[in-house]
């Protein structure tokens, strides 16, 4: 499973020799100190001579100027310019004294000859020091022929030239329309857009291909496909459950924002402080989505204050990594050995990023607050025609009605007597609930506790739950219906009854939350009991555990209520804990609640369940004498006798009515997706220093700021406290030295599968150092000074000789450019396999398969069965997968489903990331799992098909027309005759063998949901499939050329 | 990772060494990595692909088999004999013992932490003397081959954290597995079988399991064709290995004849080696499509072996199964294999399900060691046994003599490893008379994997990538020790 090379092995120790100094040998000239001397100290030194002072063996820095050239303690100067004697540093390298040897004899990390001269030649020629390069912020250097170049080609150009080298020629104009449409839309041409190219003889050609390719809707999704990965978007929570999350409308957000060209500094604000802005549109709360993609968890034990933390360090490390190139990883635990970071600068971020105004733990759910609803076109112009005609349904129940109000009179005059005011009940949440036999409860959306897992024949629940009020008078239990218990009822058992043995609560204050004192209750109501006197609500308070209220459930499935009455009020003060438990402990197996709530009150009287009560409000109201109430108040106790009691029959209509429209207007708004964004606590959270990373071992207090060793941020107005919107302000600055060196840098890597800094997502002194360094200075501010422009950008990179340039090989060892293996100086166009989506993409595209809508929620196309369910937690509600049909199955891959604990395994197998961490850079292997993956998936083997009714159906009735068109259709230019011939073999051999086996010929037309065309011959067919099949898998066809 | 790094790496492990490497190019290779000479001197035989230096001292495993039980297994009810218990009954958890340390917000609700001593009968046996539990008559018979460490603890209390830090050195995800690591120091032991190969039995306890995650055998920041491929118990063991239907080997054949000319072609024209090398991918993925399935067939398997693993052996997906496609792994030198069992998570029903758990694996790992051992193999693979952290010696949920649950315990719990390199018959580390604390001995995570790459010839030290500026290892950052005492 290798990738290989060939190279004559002298050849290869040369430069590897040279590279391990800089990308290309630097013989005699002068040493550069940001390039070639500091990232030796920083390899070899700084852990003990660095930033950081817990593991600074000696106050003697390296990491600094002062340090270096400052005398020592121990006598001497560390660096003497010119003068090796004096230098220590030096002395202690090449000392034959073991004692004295630097770095000490027995580390790993050693200098070797070659490192030594350099440090030797770097004192030698005056020993100059810069600042790293990439904290300084980049200054645009000179072109020295502005005029007749492109600055990309003026520098790639120079330094070929500096080396020797020189450049390639262009590439044909087939290979190019490929290679530029695949970077911009992550499709290929159609074969008349590379027909048109090739008959455009005008000098502009292929400027009008590059202008029609930016302006295509595929562009955003190209573009945003990369974006993705850096922002770890997926479908799934990613940690334990791994339960779906609903999150594509940011996707569509990135696509959207690509394709509006939206400029990157706005782009930049968007995402990390888009609720920020005044009057925040929708688009731009949903951009924040991508604070909200990290991975979470609900795990049962999981601590809120420790994934809360993890959170917070996860943002912390993606935009420092996105947008700075920064590796804040090991700040989280200490100060950084090579960089200069400390760990108040990390937690300094931390502290723009810890006050999300919602939940740690996910619930599960799809839509973990805060989230946000959102209605397309069509469901927004129905919402609005809802609640136009709610409103004017409701003036009906306002108008003025002499019979009616008449009617309402007499209703008062009764109620005058007796009123019974409906108790006011408050919701518990429990802060923990738990089951004796193991099952999971799981807090809804309506605060009922969802039971599932183990189903015991015993249990008993007990929750623990908080709240303000005291002097509380009962408690209300309610077990509600849900689908996934049996028989949609809202019981357990398999008869879906219940039985209650014993309802018990305990009391205590939240000053003393351990001291827990028992609930008596006296009295118990049920809205329903059985008829046969066994069974009534008054066992499950009589102590015994034989004995118990029964539900029905086996022959009504309804909610179902009981309420206890204690003997006394209970509660305290400072606030109440409560701890309630539901014994399920009848002879009865299983018959339990499957989802409960509950709730207390504080009504002096509880009336029994069903008599006429009238909400304590209007209770209250009705006291007052009709002529002393205000208007208000009348309207309050009109409205509710119209609503409520009336028997008016054109109220009831109306009332009807009302219900339908509100019913709808809650489907509607329950239907709408959601997306998950971020909301600002009202007030920020203190931030603390977390020491050696660990959440519960806090150190020192901290406020909001950038690190010290970039620049401030803008000064703030008297008394602000800085924001995310600042913070975002600030990293799109003019003076920040790296968003726009790693934005330019992240941009070209799409082109040319390295960055001109190859370490994407590491500019410190730990990274590779820059092929181009000014050339990525002046793209970078080009880029900026040029209002961040993204497809300027796009067009400037394709537009340039340098991408432009044939891709082949030097195969004659003579051929100076062979000392370019990897192309690190451009000596040469682009060659380098698809990303994963692409592959896929082309083969549906070329298939004619493809549906190219864009956007929408992730679909699930074909994948082998088993793989969510062999990993998955049982109980996820993504452990079955179950696939699409339809069009669903031909959407572009970066839609399909992301389930981050088990990826698609095609797309993994191409090297896709998990999505579980940001990547801003993807290994591109070459395996055989690759092979098979892409011989015999079955969307690549429908694909194959689709192909072959291509060729059949679009194409000459020769067979040597068919093949070049099979040929040209897959790779977009026309085979040579020896390729012909060996396309023109496969087919031969191929139909000879359907022909005499027609079962086989039909079995291989089946795959895919898709139906063959039944026109044509199902041996030819077939055989054409199997063409279509190995150019498919033709190197060239899954790679830029 | 690095490209230079990379590049230089693949450079001089695919070329340098691959074709013999003169006098000036050691040379060079020396100077480049510091001073130490990569090469060592007489060193045993390099696998293919394998980093340069590596094996850095003589293995004494040339693979492991890593039996991951999932879920936590109870140590008190399997190997960590408490009778000092048994007059505890229902008794509350000593604050002394508990130190008010974390526990789970499952249990931390719970009023009392009352003990429950394990309903199981130990015994000792072998001439270790070692105590096992009732639930594991054919472990006790190869009792002398394993050495215990009763005195493991991780950080974590979770699941998900907690198989992420064993696997991968990290709580959270992101970071490189075990497998490829061993992968990425060891190159690749078999020309037609991938190197790294995890599967993830069917079990008997609790229906409801907890979830395995990809990232357990994925790649992190190396690259990701050293993933641990999962084989499969339904449909093709290896994804995408069987041609499509009406599509016989013949036609495959013709298909990849043609191929493999087109590319030629195409790599005349572009000179690109990667060209050449997907040429020989797909070579090996046809021998695949042979390989894999003749290593699946135990139809060769006599009655004999068969028996030894038990009935379930026949059943595909079984642990039974999958220990004997372990063993047939390891004959043809797959260098990392892993089986996670699922179904160790006992928070309360505990004696039932650990029955059935301990009825999974007990008769095929026995198999394995014995099997192994009549081939002469068990001397050089190494075989590890454990889960992802304790439980507790108190009762979640309802406590009878008969019938009780366990939380999550991190602060114990007990491993075994056997074979290449282990001393067998001896036991690592002591707990205190509730397996609640370690008295003797701790051995952290990271030991044991720094243990196991030195049995498989790799120095903790120098298997490292740089990553977010630091030098990432399966280790971590922290000291971590070799388990010296258990090695023979």
């Amino acid at each position: 499973m290798t990738v290989t090379r060939n190279y004559v092995p002298e050849m290869c120790v040369f430069i590897l020799a040279s590279m391990a100094v800089s990308p290309i040998a630097a013989q005699e000239e002068q040493v550069n100190f940001g390039r070639q001397i500091r990232p030796l100290l920083a390899e070899k030194c700084f852990a003990c001579h660095g930033l950081d002072s817990e593991t600074r063996e000696t106050e003697f820095r390296m990491d600094t100027r002062d340090g270096l050239f400052a005398p020592l303690d121990s006598g001497g100067v560390a660096i003497v310019p010119g003068d090796l004697e004096t230098s220590v540093i030096y002395q202690r390298l090449i000392t034959d004294d073991e004692d004295a040897h630097m770095p000490p004899v027995d580390t790993e990390k050693q200098f070797s000859k070659n490192e030594i001269d350099l440090v030797r030649r770097w004192i030698k020629q005056g020993a100059e020091w810069q600042q790293h390069w990439a904290w300084v912020a980049p200054e645009r250097p000179q072109l020295a022929d502005a005029a007749s170049h492109n600055a990309i080609d003026f520098f790639v150009q120079g330094r070929l030239k500096k080396e020797g080298l020189k450049t390639s020629s262009e590439a044909n104009r087939v290979t190019l329309i490929r290679r530029v449409t695949f970077d911009l839309t992550g499709l290929p041409p159609t074969a008349g857009e590379i027909d048109n190219f090739l008959a455009d003889k005008s000098s502009n050609a292929y400027e009008t291909v590059v202008n029609r390719l930016l302006k295509s809707p595929h562009y955003g999704e190209q573009m945003g496909r990369y974006w993705l990965d850096a922002a770890r978007y997926g479908d799934t929570h990613g940690l334990h459950l791994d339960n779906f999350r609903e999150m594509w409308p940011y996707r569509d957000w990135v696509i959207n924002a690509f394709n509006k060209n939206m400029s990157f500094d706005q782009f930049t604000i968007e995402q990390l402080a888009g609720d920020l802005l005044p009057d925040a549109t929708v688009d731009q709360q949903v951009a924040t989505g991508f604070n909200r993609c990290n991975v979470t968890t609900s795990e049962g034990g999981a601590i809120n204050e420790e994934y809360h933390a993890h959170y917070t360090v996860d943002r912390v490390a993606t935009i420092s990594t996105v947008w700075m190139g920064v590796s804040m990883g090991c700040v989280v635990c200490h100060d950084h050995k090579f960089d200069p970071y400390q760990m108040k600068d990390f937690y300094q971020l931390y502290a723009f990023f810890n006050s999300l105004d919602g939940p740690v733990m996910d619930g599960n759910k799809k839509d973990t607050a805060p989230v946000l609803k959102i209605a397309s076109d069509a469901q927004q112009a129905e919402m609005a025609d809802l609640n136009h005609l709610i409103a004017e349904l409701s003036k009906t129940t306002t108008a003025p009605n002499v019979t009616v109000d008449q009617a309402q009179a007499e209703w008062e005059k009764q109620l005058q007597t007796n009123v019974i005011s409906e108790p006011e009940w408050v919701v518990l949440s429990p802060e923990t609930s738990t089951s004796s036999g193991g099952a999971t409860l799981t807090r809804q959306e309506d605060e009922s506790i969802l039971v599932s897992g183990e189903n015991p024949a015993k249990e008993v629940y007990e929750f623990i739950a908080q709240v303000e009020s005291k002097g509380l008078t009962a408690v209300r239990v309610e077990g509600l219906l849900h689908p996934s218990l049996t028989a949609g009822g809202a019981g357990r058992s398999s008869n879906s009854n219940v039985v209650l043995s014993e309802f018990e609560a305990e009391v205590a204050s939240t000053v003393e939350p351990d001291k827990w004192e028992k609930i008596k209750f006296t009295k118990a109501w049920a809205d329903h009991e059985p008829p046969d006197g066994n069974f009534k609500i008054g066992n499950t308070i009589d102590g015994k555990a034989e004995t118990g209220w029964a539900v029905g459930g086996h022959q009504r499935k309804e909610d179902r209520t009981a309420i206890f009455v204690a003997d006394a009020p209970f509660g305290h003060e400072e606030g109440t804990r409560l701890k309630l438990r539901l014994r399920h402990e009848s002879i009865y197996s299983q018959h339990q609640f499957g989802r409960i709530r509950l709730a207390v009150t504080d009504a002096a009287e509880i009336p029994q369940i069903g008599s006429e009560t009238v909400p304590a409000k209007i209770a209250d109201l009705l006291k007052i004498e009709p002529k002393k109430r205000s208007d208000e108040q009348q309207n309050t106790i009109r409205d509710h006798y119209r609503n409520t009691v009336s028997t008016d029959e054109t109220l009831i209509q109306n009332r009807t009515d009302l219900a339908a429209k509100r019913k709808r207007q809650t489907e509607l708004d329950k239907s709408l997706p959601t997306t998950l964004v971020w909301k600002e606590l009202a007030e920020p959270k203190p931030a603390h220093i977390l020491i050696r990373g660990a959440y519960d071992k806090k150190g020192d207090l901290v406020y909001r700021n950038t690190p010290a060793a970039l620049p401030p941020l803008a000064p703030l107005g008297e008394g602000e406290t800085p924001t995310r919107l600042h913070l975002a302000q600030w990293l799109v600055a003019p003076d920040h030295p790296l968003t726009s060196r790693v934005t330019v840098n992240r941009f070209w890597q799409q082109y040319f599968g390295v960055g001109i800094v190859q370490t994407t997502e590491d500019f410190g002194s730990q990274g590779s150092p820059p092929s181009h360094p000014e050339l990525l200075d002046w793209l970078a501010v080009d880029f900026q000074e040029n209002g961040w422009d993204v497809k300027r950008l796009q067009k400037q990179i394709v537009m340039s000789s340098t991408y432009r340039q044939s891709s082949q090989v030097p195969q004659d060892p003579q051929d100076l450019r062979s000392l370019d293996p990897d192309n690190r100086l451009l000596s040469r166009g682009p060659r380098f396999r698809f990303d994963a989506e692409m592959i896929r993409d082309n083969a549906l595209s070329l298939s004619g398969l493809l549906i190219d809508r864009i956007g929408g929620p992730s679909v699930k196309p074909y994948q082998p069965p088993g793989i969510w369910f062999a990993v998955a937690y049982t109980d996820s509600d993504t452990a079955k997968f179950k696939r699409d049909s339809g069009e669903a199955l031909y959407r572009r891959s970066m839609y399909t489903f992301w389930k981050r604990t088990a990826p698609p395994p095609t797309m993994v197998t191409f090297d896709a990331p998990s999505r579980e961490t940001c990547s801003v850079r993807r290994s591109r292997t070459n395996t055989p799992l690759a092979a098979l993956a892409l011989m015999n998936d079955e969307q690549f083997v429908e694909a194959s098909r689709g192909i072959g009714q291509r060729i059949m159906t679009e194409s000459g009735s020769t067979d040597e027309d068919r093949a070049e068109f099979a040929f040209r259709l897959v790779t977009a230019r026309r085979p040579s005759n020896a390729e012909l011939a060996v396309v023109l073999k496969v087919y031969r051999t191929s139909l000879a063998a359907y022909v005499t086996n027609e079962k086989a010929a039909q079995k291989l037309l089946a795959v895919g949901d898709s139906t063959a065309d039944s026109s044509l011959k199902a041996s030819q067919l077939a055989a054409w499939t199997m063409v279509a099949n190995m150019l498919l898998n033709l190197d060239e066809t899954i790679t830029k050329g | 990772m690095d490209i230079r790094t990379e590049t230089m790496l693949n450079l001089t492990r695919r070329r340098l060494l691959g074709q013999g490497l003169n006098a000036a190019g050691v040379a060079a290779l020396a100077g480049l990595q510091g001073g130490r000479t990569l090469v060592a001197q007489e060193s045993p035989p390099q696998s293919k692909g394998a980093l340069p230096g590596i094996p850095h001292h003589a293995p004494t495993a040339k693979r492991i088999i890593y039996l991951f039980m999932s879920g936590g297994p109870a140590q008190h009810d399997l190997f960590d004999y408490k009778p000092a218990l048994d007059k505890l009954f229902d008794k509350d958890l000593p604050d002394s013992v508990r130190q008010g340390q974390r526990i789970t917000t499952m249990t931390s609700g719970q009023k009392r932490f009352p003990m429950a001593p394990s309903m199981f009968k130990f015994q000792q046996y072998g001439e270790s003397r070692a105590w096992v539990s009732e639930l594991l008559p054919h472990t006790t018979k190869v009792i002398d081959d394993l050495a215990f460490v009763r005195s493991v603890y991780t950080n974590a209390i979770n699941h998900d954290p907690a198989m992420t830090f064993i696997q991968t050195g990290r709580e959270l995800p992101g970071w490189p597995s075990l497998g490829s690591w061993l992968s990425y120091g060891l190159g690749s032991g078999s020309e037609n079988l991938p190197n790294y190969v995890v599967m993830t039995p069917t079990w008997t306890g609790r229906k409801s399991a907890q979830a395995l995650f990809s990232r357990l055998w994925g790649t992190g920041f190396l690259p990701s064709k050293l993933q641990g491929v999962a084989l499969r118990a339904q449909g093709d063991p290896v994804l995408f290995l069987s041609d499509p239907p009406g599509v016989d080997k013949a036609m495959r054949r013709t298909m990849l004849d043609g191929l493999s000319e087109l590319n030629q072609l195409q790599y005349e024209q572009n000179g690109d080696p990667e060209t050449n090398a997907r040429i020989a991918q797909y070579e090996m993925a046809f021998r695949m499509q042979t390989s894999v399935p003749e290593l699946t067939d135990f139809s060769q398997e006599s009655k004999e072996v068969l028996d030894m693993y038990g009935p379930d052996v026949q059943k595909p997906g079984t642990f039974a199964a999958s220990c004997l496609l372990a063993r047939r792994m390891a004959e043809r030198d797959v260098q990392c294999i892993q089986i996670f069992h699922r179904g160790w998570d006992q928070h309360n029903n505990l004696p039932r399900d650990i029955r059935n758990q301990c009825r999974d694996i007990d008769q095929p790992t026995r198999g394995l060691i014995e099997d192994l051992k009549q081939r002469d193999m068990l001397k050089d693979t190494l075989i590890v046994w454990g889960g992802e952290f304790g439980r507790t010696v108190y009762c979640q949920g309802k406590l009878a003599r008969d019938n009780y649950g366990r939380d999550h315990h991190p602060r114990c719990f007990t491993m075994w490893m056997a074979g290449g390199g282990i001393k067998g018959g001896q036991s690592l580390g002591l707990t205190d008379d509730f397996s609640y604390n370690i008295v003797e001995n701790p051995v952290k995570i990271s030991d044991i994997n720094h243990t196991i790459l030195q049995c498989l010839g790799i120095d903790n030290r120098r298997l490292s990538v740089k990553f977010q500026g630091l030098d990432a290892r399966i280790t971590g950052v922290e000291q971590s020790r070799v388990l010296q005492e258990l090695l023979t």
